[in-house]
């Protein structure tokens, strides 16, 4: 982990209240990776908020020394982040978190997102890409209005299913309902804790996946312990040794 | 050239600038980032006897100035911090450092103490008797002046180390709190830790912390702690260690001017990682400025 002033290169909305934000290291006289894995999180410091804010890394790239985040607006400090223009300077922190271990993937794995939780399988399905291997994409929504990213990652090479809630785009229903559909070789998913859930029990039980959590976190580098789980193997800091969990240790 | 150097219950320390417990660990999140030794000394994360994971999330709410924690003391008890956690930070901490102590009855507090005295790398122990007491409907050991002063006797009866009892501040007169510390026989008191606080989440119309309600610390809380420094330095005659919403060096030396020997950095570095280093590195151009140059001399200079 590292501090760094990051500038707002770009903010545009995607959706009615999700945005994509481009940061930029100005810094170009370290070659140290500004993110070493997808699923990774930042944590940046907004004026006149006292807590950080903890965003998943969409994208990244190592030589341009940038990083991609797309948020949701959910809240006062959201809110605020979707007025920053290009040239804002923010403190941040990163990269945190463990993110997924793409060499588990298989031949066919299926990346999973729900909503706002589906940025980080932008990142992982450029990074499985990147080694040679075509992830599909199961991208969940409540309805049309919500869909974004979608053809950024068919773009990718990712064979991308939309599914609705209520069916505007894409199959209706759940994104297990496309996912019991499929064959694959491994699952990389984010989102919502009962889509977790459902996903989990939607899955063959030898099969092997990466689960990435959310918690409300005090400091996102695991000196508080705010955001503590139980697993099969002792606690876990979400922000440290999360946030991604393999589905062999999680208690559900 | 300025003088930072304190002496603490006997024990010298480079400069008076300590990180709070349980927003430093072990001291290795921080020890990544820089050397630690830059700091006076650090209270770690409260140990108690057994482990403990403690409470259910949401643990952390954000507040204007400041934030709610509702961890419940987790940690991984006392043996695995004497058998793993003492060890580790041996390799990148060499001061003496300041173990903390929770408990839920006082023989658990008594137990702690004597296993973690004979930990050569520790300078002191500091009480934490804010936590609820089993014996007595989980009411805080800190609120009732004679379970303060028997928990004091307690842990004195069981180590050679000096103690410090870190009050809390969820009290209607403190200086009553401090002098049962200092009738049990503590070395020095620290205070305050955490005020109890709440928030409630709008679009559930419940509180945001699972256990409803949890310890309120930031810059809000500054100049109540100030206040409650300088009361319990008029009331006792024990050092102080003054603690609550300190984030720059001018806010140091204003606790010092109101009775600390030291002080303790807490809810800045879960935003700042940096800022106890930033706070011993700003230190001296401070001194300066205010003409101090012995930080020693300026103790409990505002009574």
């Amino acid at each position: 982990m590292k501090q760094k002033i990051l500038s707002v290169v770009s903010n545009v909305r995607l959706t009615d209240d999700v945005y994509r934000m481009v940061l930029a290291d100005n810094d170009k006289t370290t070659d140290e990776p500004i993110i070493s894995a997808p699923g990774q999180f930042i944590n940046i410091k907004l004026d006149g908020y006292f807590l950080r804010r903890p965003i998943s890394v969409a994208d990244w790239d190592n030589d341009e020394r940038t990083v991609t985040i797309i948020y949701k607006v959910a809240g006062d400090g959201t809110e605020y982040m979707k007025s920053l223009e290009s040239g804002k300077n923010l403190d941040v922190l990163l990269p945190l978190g463990n993110g997924f271990d793409i060499s588990k993937s298989g031949i066919n794995p299926v990346l999973i997102g729900g909503g706002a939780g589906l940025p980080p399988m932008y990142g992982t399905a450029k990074a499985l890409i990147r080694e040679g291997i075509k992830p599909s994409v199961i991208a969940g929504f409540n309805d049309e209005s919500q869909v974004f990213l979608v053809k950024e990652l068919e773009e990718l090479g990712a064979e991308v299913h939309v599914t609705t809630v209520d069916g505007s785009m894409g199959t209706k229903g759940f994104v297990t309902d496309q996912l019991i559909k499929m064959n694959y070789s491994h699952i990389f998913t984010c989102g919502p804790e009962p889509m977790l859930r459902a996903i989990d029990k939607a899955m063959p039980e030898f099969m092997d996946g990466q689960f990435s959590f959310e918690e409300r976190m005090g400091c996102g580098f695991g000196a508080c312990m705010g955001c503590s789980c139980k697993t099969k193997y002792g606690s876990k800091r979400i922000c440290k040794e999360g946030p991604v969990l393999e589905r062999s240790e999680i208690i559900w | 050239m300025v003088d930072m150097r304190v002496n603490l219950c006997g024990i010298d320390m480079d400069n008076p600038v300590m990180a709070a417990s349980g927003t430093f660990g072990f001291g290795h999140e921080f020890a990544e980032l820089y050397d630690i030794n830059i700091l006076g000394s650090f209270s770690f994360k409260g140990t108690t006897l057994e482990p403990r994971f403690g409470n259910p999330t949401p643990r952390i709410a954000e507040c204007e100035s400041g934030l709610i924690n509702s961890i419940g003391l987790q940690n991984p008890g006392v043996n695995e911090v004497i058998d793993n956690e003492l060890p580790k930070l041996a390799e990148v901490f060499n001061k003496p450092v300041m173990a903390n102590i929770g408990g839920s009855s006082v023989e658990d507090y008594a137990m702690t103490a004597k296993a973690l005295s004979s930990c050569k790398q520790i300078g002191w122990l500091e009480i934490n008797v804010s936590c609820p007491n089993v014996n007595h409907g989980g009411m805080a050991f800190g609120t009732d002046p004679a379970v303060v002063q028997e928990v004091t006797e307690a842990v004195k009866a069981n180590t050679e180390k000096p103690v410090i009892i870190k009050l809390s501040p969820n009290v209607t007169d403190i200086t009553a709190i401090a002098r049962a510390c200092e009738n049990g026989g503590a070395d020095g008191v620290s205070l305050v830790n955490t005020m109890l606080g709440m928030r409630i989440n709008l679009k559930t119309g419940k509180p945001v912390i699972a256990n409803k309600m949890g310890g309120f610390s930031g810059p809000a809380i500054f100049p109540v702690a100030l206040r409650m420094v300088y009361q319990v330095y008029e009331a006792v005659g024990l050092p102080i260690v003054g603690i609550g919403g300190i984030a720059k060096a001018e806010q140091v030396i204003e606790m010092m001017m109101a009775g600390a020997t030291a002080v303790q950095i807490g809810a800045a570095n879960l935003v700042n990682p940096y800022a106890c280093r930033d706070i011993v590195n700003d230190l001296p151009k401070i001194m300066d400025k205010y003409g101090i140059s012995s930080l020693s001399e300026i103790i409990g200079g505002a009574h």
